[in-house]
């Protein structure tokens, strides 16, 4: 009980720091018509799994409902806040979407992620609406598979919980980059080398993104950890963890 | 490990403020602490011919976006609070009167 009031700083520092955002998505009009299309019909498969998914689990377990509530949030705040970097002095944002995978499932995390990404390109002059799609594939798909199957892999190889989480949360957020640099490169490339300029992008991104994707990282194991010691019945219905927690 | 990790993440960040602020005395003409959408996407979509257009509902007027950041903040923040409550503490409580 009291240890739970510790998290409510962070949650204030999230509130009281709000600022305009800087981040990786892909503004309007960077990408052309063809490659819009081709990325919303690329997502749109796994947005309609997601809905599928929420419904069913929300019937089987109405405990998961505020689940969607925490890390849906989550995923809209985290995707348009600046973290500033000093080594690159610049700001650039993390993804959430390792996190919200392991705990809500990757499809539904496309949800969330489509969802948020919908709402700041509506209201935040942020993302687009006709790169939605791509962002969508990038931010949704690309990070939350990725992050969840790195998961996967960190309990196989039995890491603990906590490097687990990290390894989710490093790889959704250099995914997520590397998905933007990759949807960039293929519409814009033009007589350059495909691979030359995909790699450009993505080697401008890490300045921002190594030590980011270190926070994203440490802060997704960090909240596994927290949940396994408050909630760990969340964690076993979710089957993160067997009946003896890690 | 986790310590380490915390102190190496806090070195990272202190330890090259200061060559940042001598790479901003240096480009005072630049904006401080511009986006990744400014240095990456946009540079990059502006050298391969397509730069970014205004959004189709133009919020990035005056002091009219920092609002709107502003309530998207407190609205999520709220959100994620209401829902943490319901589940790391009335939840536990329930739970622990069960068990």
């Amino acid at each position: 009980m009291k240890n739970s009031w510790k998290i409510f700083p962070w949650f204030a520092l999230l509130v009281l720091i709000p600022a305009t955002a800087r981040a990786m998505h892909i503004s309007e009009g960077i990408l052309p018509a063809s490659w819009c299309v081709l990325w919303f019909a690329l997502s749109a498969p796994f947005v309609a799994w997601g809905v599928w998914q929420i419904t069913r689990r929300k019937q089987v377990d109405p405990s998961y409902i505020p689940l969607i509530g925490i890390f849906g949030a989550a995923v809209f705040v985290f995707s348009c806040f600046p973290i500033p970097v000093p080594v690159a002095g610049s700001t650039a944002h993390p993804a959430g979407t390792g996190m919200s995978a392991i705990f809500l499932g990757p499809a539904a995390s496309v949800v969330v992620a489509f969802i948020s990404l919908l709402l700041q390109a509506l209201f935040l002059a942020h993302g687009g609406l006709t790169t939605l799609g791509g962002n969508t594939f990038s931010m949704g798909v690309m990070g939350s598979f990725s992050g969840f199957g790195a998961f996967l892999l960190g309990r196989m190889l039995k890491l603990n919980l906590f490097w687990c989480g990290f390894l989710a949360g490093v790889t959704a957020d250099l995914v997520t980059y590397f998905g933007t640099s990759l949807e960039m490169s293929l519409a814009l490339h033009g007589t350059q080398p495909f691979l030359s300029v995909l790699g450009q992008i993505f080697l401008a991104f890490m300045p921002t993104q190594i030590p980011l994707c270190l926070v994203e990282g440490a802060v997704t194991g960090g909240i596994l950890v927290y949940v396994r010691k408050h909630r760990p019945d969340i964690l076993r219905k979710l089957r993160v963890i067997g009946e003896v927690s890690q | 490990m986790k310590q380490v990790l915390v102190v190496l993440s806090m070195l990272l960040f202190l330890g090259t403020a200061a060559v940042a602020a001598e790479q901003g005395k240096q480009e005072e003409q630049q904006p401080k602490w511009p986006g990744v959408d400014e240095t990456v996407v946009g540079k990059y979509a502006k050298e391969l011919g397509r730069p970014p257009r205004d959004p189709y509902i133009n919020t990035d007027q005056g002091d009219m976006l920092l609002f709107l950041f502003a309530l998207a903040g407190t609205g999520g923040g709220f959100v994620m609070g209401y829902y943490w409550h319901k589940i790391f503490v009335a939840g536990k409580k329930d739970q622990d009167r069960e068990g």
